[in-house]
């Protein structure tokens, strides 16, 4: 955990100083009191107890914490919590249950596309608006599309594999 | 009713849909009421005395509870055990230096935890890290291997001699008397540099004491939870029933999270029994880089004698291995190297020696391969080099030194890292070499492909290597299989998992013997009150080891459940089948109970269990194989480098693996192409840079470069089956294969596509940079530079360069631009600011990522003045945190279009020392970002004062 952002100049905040936000995440009303300094991925996890969204490198290149902020795909480890209010949060809960995945998650599943399964809830939410805007991508789009999220399991060929499962229904 | 196999077909794997909808529970999802959150006070210097260290500060932050450091922890404060002792092997000598929980007197290398704070959130425990004082005394670095080993080097451990950590000869047959024999002998150094493992999920310990109950409870991101129970247990002077610590999902392992006992690990248990409240501690991105073990600096010197017809006649090969400051892990990995460099050939004549040394930088522990791509590494390279100089292609060079499928069992008559001669099992490896240059189309490429490709002026290449992995040591695991009174069956194993697919491999093997479906076999891994025997998942020998053990385990319960329904029906055994969770009469299939029934009646509320049987449907087995069992393959690529970018593109990339009878096809070739994914990072895209201060300086994943879904290509598989005679199973290990032979096949296709330049590879990692450096040498015909040399920098090069307009004259901007004020009110940080005659004093503090900010004393002279034009600052700022010097110019101009000024700056700086050591990247982006900051800061005091100015 880092507390801070690029180039900040002090270190000394004002923990008791808090910002009443309401925002609303997987479809629920949030309202809460959090400090400024509060990364969107620590209020998730911590606050509302959504640890499907998990935490690698705190500096924005490995992806796992990649939620769904107004529709978009985003780092909740290089926003904060405050940046969120008003806005529409959705995290890899919201996708399907154990009972009944979600197809991209069930296509993951059919294609062995995670091991340790870390890295694999910011993946899926990287994926979501990739296909709503390419729903029938090649293989350079979709590993274009990956590239920002990294796996050390997978060698992501399975991940590629499953993408191209969920994107073409009728090749199943 | 046939009998349906489980074990070979790729099932999908039980554990997914918990991991895909992100409810699998990784540690640092570990929520408790009341729980404290720690931070570790970490050492800045690669080799310090430590004088003193003052909590007051701190404590006195709210949220912080308390603060430890060494002398806090009593007699709790212990070095760490010796994990692997050294084996058996005539004059070996061994110096053992363990880590211990808090530095005291002394740290040894970057990273090297301190003292550790208590605090309401990590947040605030963070904050208060800053507030402690500490009073280091820097030491020299220790960073090169072979100036370490110098008699006036200074030493990291007062008590041995020099920093030799240990010295190991091993052989076989009379190699000097081959030599004089050979027709030809090849020499050269090889190096092979340092990464990470690199799991995505770093490490965490989360720690409970239940005083009432005088238990402790440990969330732990552990390859060994039931090792580290035993460990803790004995520290803590609890029972080890009174010690719980659970392994729940782990992100990924592949070594690292194997190291017993992490500072970490020791540090928070204690801390919680201390406060009385739960406490977590979750590792950041720039702590693993330095505290979590790392591997595979090594330096060889290796030769080859070889007949005229290019039979290997014998090798040598002497080494150096960097252990890093401590060598807790024994030499399991320079034994790996040292062992793996025979490979899959008849070497009859060997003489292997290495030296480890201590250096000042993070400990080295097994990283997947774990010291057998060193070995690989070599011994490929100078078939290479052999073939080359001897005219025989790179193929046939190889098929020719195998052994042969008479040959097994092989005695190497060396000693491996399980204390056991090195014998391989079994093996047949032409077959695989075939089926490789097949599928790569190696003579085709080679006769037809690449002349013609060449004639095109592309550089394209082809690799193929062959290698072996020693899999599957003991000393052994445990499974307890458990049919429960509602039909659901349960398995319990010791082993965690990281990924591998336990819950379904280990599932499928419960659920062939009690023919049942494998999604009916629930598996509880890694928890230490469900299983309490076993050692951990490394060294590939999950599926092997563990895997026989849950077997043995399964085959006793259906047995048990056979004998209780011969009894109840009054048949022979002989006479029934198991099916569909039943057991029934072969003949009368109505006639039968179903598993469910069978174990209510295996324990019964009335009747006496009758001596020698036990109750209920379950069994407890233990595996223990009597040696380790040797997989092998042969992996081939096809390469094409840019010649003007040194860029390498895998047109192709093929293995051909043989570990034996294979449990799930599917995740078999997971973990293959996982293994050769790391292989490539480890090969052209990973390397942990080190300067002369023992600073990382790569310490982000902006600047250490984990390959992405863009360099790894989807791997071309096939498969050959030579069972293991070793575990009932037949199988061997494949979790460190992919990522074993990588180095060595890069090296050589990547040198094949540049045949003819004369760029001989020698080392890994390489890199685009490196590579490029590479051909422009030989192109240069330049002597080559010694390659330890090339990393020898201080610190790191950061340009900076811009422009900004202003509205406002020329006289106006170079006026205010002086001004000491409107300087420390716009330079992001800046504390302080004076300025006497031409000199500007004081102090700014900076942070960069995830780096807390410090304090940094500054001066800044003026150069080379023309006012309302030009003029340079030389700046010099020093702080904890390192160092910025160089030089800035500003050249001012009229703007021709409006009144106004371009201001145009250039900077050269070295920035030195932990600010560094978030790398280029970071550092290139803050500093742009801290540029953009100021100069828009400096636009409003302009406009301000030339308002006020004309008001």
């Amino acid at each position: 955990v880092y507390h801070g952002h690029f180039g900040r100049v002090s270190h000394h905040p004002l923990p008791d100083q808090v910002h009443a936000i309401s925002l609303t995440v997987n479809g629920q009303a949030v309202e809460r009191s959090v400090e400024a300094r509060l990364l969107l991925s620590d209020f998730l996890r911590h606050e509302l107890g959504l640890t499907g969204t998990h935490v690698g490198c705190e500096h924005g290149v490995c992806g796992a914490c990649t939620v769904l902020v107004d529709g978009e795909a985003a780092r909740s480890c290089l926003m904060f919590a405050v940046q969120c209010d008003g806005a529409d949060v959705k995290t890899v809960e919201s996708l399907g249950t154990e009972a009944e995945l979600h197809p991209l998650q069930e296509a993951f599943r059919d294609a062995h596309a995670l091991q340790c399964g870390f890295c694999t809830p910011g993946i899926l939410m990287s994926l979501v608006p990739f296909l709503r805007e390419h729903p029938s991508p090649n293989e350079a789009e979709i590993r274009e599309a990956l590239s920002g999220n990294l796996c050390r399991c997978t060698g992501y060929a399975n991940i590629v594999e499953a993408v191209k499962r969920a994107s073409t229904p009728a090749v199943k | 009713v046939t009998a349906r196999r489980l074990v070979g077909q790729s099932v999908r794997r039980n554990e997914d849909a918990r991991l895909l909808t992100g409810r699998a529970q990784f540690v640092d999802d570990v929520q408790l009421p009341g729980m404290l959150h720690a931070a570790f006070l970490r050492s800045e210097h690669a080799h310090a005395r430590l004088r003193g260290i003052d909590f007051a500060r701190a404590l006195q932050r709210k949220g912080v509870v308390a603060a430890f450091a060494a002398d806090d922890l009593g007699d709790y404060w212990k070095p760490g055990p010796l994990l692997v002792p050294p084996p058996p092997i005539a004059g070996l000598e061994f110096n053992h230096a363990a880590q211990v929980p808090l530095a005291r007197g002394k740290v040894r290398y970057v990273g090297e935890p301190i003292a550790v704070v208590i605090a309401e959130s990590r947040y605030i425990a963070e904050d208060a890290l800053d507030d402690i004082a500490l009073d280091l005394e820097p030491l020299p670095a220790v960073v090169d291997m072979e100036r370490a080993l110098a008699a006036d080097a200074p030493r990291l451990h007062e008590q041995f001699r020099s920093n030799l950590a240990a010295h190991v000869k091993q052989g076989k047959g009379d190699y000097e008397k081959a030599k004089r024999k050979a027709h030809r002998v090849i020499s050269r150094r090889f190096h092979y540099d340092r990464g990470v493992a690199g799991a995505i999920e770093n490490r965490a310990v989360v720690a409970a004491w239940d005083a009432s109950n005088e238990e402790m409870t440990i969330w732990d991101t552990t390859q060994a939870p039931i090792p580290i129970r035993n460990g803790l247990a004995a520290m803590l002077g609890l029972p080890e029933s009174q010690v719980r610590v659970i392994a729940p999902f782990v992100g990924g392992g592949f070594g690292p999270k194997i190291m017993m006992y992490y500072p970490e690990e020791v540090v928070i248990p204690w801390a919680a029994r201390k406060v009385g409240r739960p406490v977590k501690w979750v590792e950041d991105r720039r702590e693993n880089f330095s505290a979590t073990t790392q591997e595979r600096g090594q330096v060889h010197d290796a030769e080859i004698a070889l007949a005229k017809d290019g039979t290997i006649l014998g090798v040598k090969d002497v080494f150096l291995h960097d252990t890093g400051a401590y060598d807790p892990y024994g030499l399991t990995v320079p034994i790996n190297s040292q062992c793996t460099l025979l490979g899959p050939y008849r070497i009859p004549n060997y003489h292997s020696e290495f030296t480890a040394v201590f250096t000042t930088k993070p400990i080295v522990t097994p990283v997947r391969g774990a010291g057998r791509q060193h070995g690989v590494f070599v011994i490929e390279r100078l078939l290479d080099i052999a073939a080359r100089e001897l005219g025989i292609d790179r193929v046939e060079i190889r098929r020719k030194n195998f052994l042969r499928p008479r040959d097994f069992p092989h005695d190497h008559q060396i000693i491996f890292q399980d204390f056991q001669p090195l014998v391989y099992d079994s093996g047949n490896y032409e077959p695989a070499l075939k089926m490789a240059a097949e599928m790569i189309g190696y003579e085709k490429f080679v006769r037809e492909e690449q002349p013609r490709l060449r004639a095109q002026g592309r550089r394209v290449g082809v690799g193929i290597v062959a290698y072996i992995e020693g899999t599957g040591i003991g000393p052994y695991e445990g499974a307890r299989v458990t049919v429960e009174p509602s039909g659901r069956i349960r398995l319990a194993t010791g082993v965690g998992t990281q990924g591998q697919g336990h819950f379904t491999s280990f599932a499928q093997i419960v659920a062939e013997q009690l023919r049942v479906e494998c999604s009916e076999v629930h598996v509880v891994t890694g928890d230490t009150r469900t299983f309490a025997w076993g050692t951990g998942t490394f060294a590939s020998r999950g599926a092997v080891v563990a895997g026989s053990a849950c077997h043995a385990a399964a085959v006793a319960v259906r047995e048990k459940a056979i004998a209780l329904a011969a009894k109840l029906l009054d048949v022979r055994p002989s006479k029934l089948e198991v099916a569909n969770g039943r057991v029934f009469i072969r003949d009368n299939p109505s006639r039968g109970f179903t598993l469910a029934e069978l174990a209510q009646k295996a324990n019964p509320l009335r009747g006496a269990v009758t001596p020698g049987s036990e109750p209920g449907l379950e069994a407890t087995k233990y595996f223990g194989p009597s040696r380790g069992s040797t997989a092998s393959g042969v992996h081939a690529m096809l390469v094409e480098v840019d010649a003007e970018t040194a860029m390498v593109e895998i047109k192709r990339y093929v293995v051909v693996h043989d570990c034996g009878v294979q449990i799930n096809p599917m995740i078999v070739e997971g973990q293959i192409q996982g293994g050769v994914a790391a292989g490539i990072g480890n090969s052209f895209y990973e390397q942990l840079v080190f300067d002369d201060g023992g600073q990382l300086l790569n310490a982000s994943l902006m600047d250490y470069l984990l390959p992405t879904a863009m360099d790894v290509p989807s791997i071309e598989m096939g498969h050959l089956e030579t069972p293991s005679p070793l575990n009932p199973i037949g199988a061997k290990g494949v979790g460190e294969a992919g990522a074993i032979p990588t180095g060595a096949l890069f090296a050589q296709a990547v040198e094949d596509a540049l045949s003819g330049t004369g760029v001989e590879i020698t080392e890994i990692p390489l890199s685009p940079g490196r590579l490029f450096t590479l051909m422009t040498e030989r192109r240069q015909a330049g002597p080559r530079p010694d390659s330890t040399e090339r990393r020898g920098t201080r610190g790191r090069a950061l340009r900076l360069e811009g422009e900004y307009d202003f509205e406002r004259s020329p006289a106006e901007v170079y006026e205010t631009l002086l001004d000491p004020d409107v300087l420390a009110s716009v330079m992001p940080g800046t504390k302080r600011l004076v300025r006497e005659g031409d000199r500007y004093s004081g102090v700014m503090e900076v942070g960069i990522g995830p780096i807390s900010a410090a304090e940094f004393t500054m001066q800044v002279d003026l150069e080379d003045q023309v006012p309302g034009e030009s003029y340079a600052m030389r700046i010099d700022a020093r702080g904890k945190l390192g160092f910025v010097s160089g030089l800035a110019t500003v050249k001012l101009a009229p703007r021709a279009d409006v009144i106004g000024t371009r201001m145009s700056y250039t900077a050269e700086l070295q920035v030195g020392g932990t600010i560094a050591a978030v790398g280029q990247r970071m550092l290139d982006s803050v500093s742009r970002a801290m540029s953009a900051q100021g100069l828009k800061a400096l636009d409003r005091q302009i406009r301000a004062r030339a308002v006020g100015a004309r008001a």
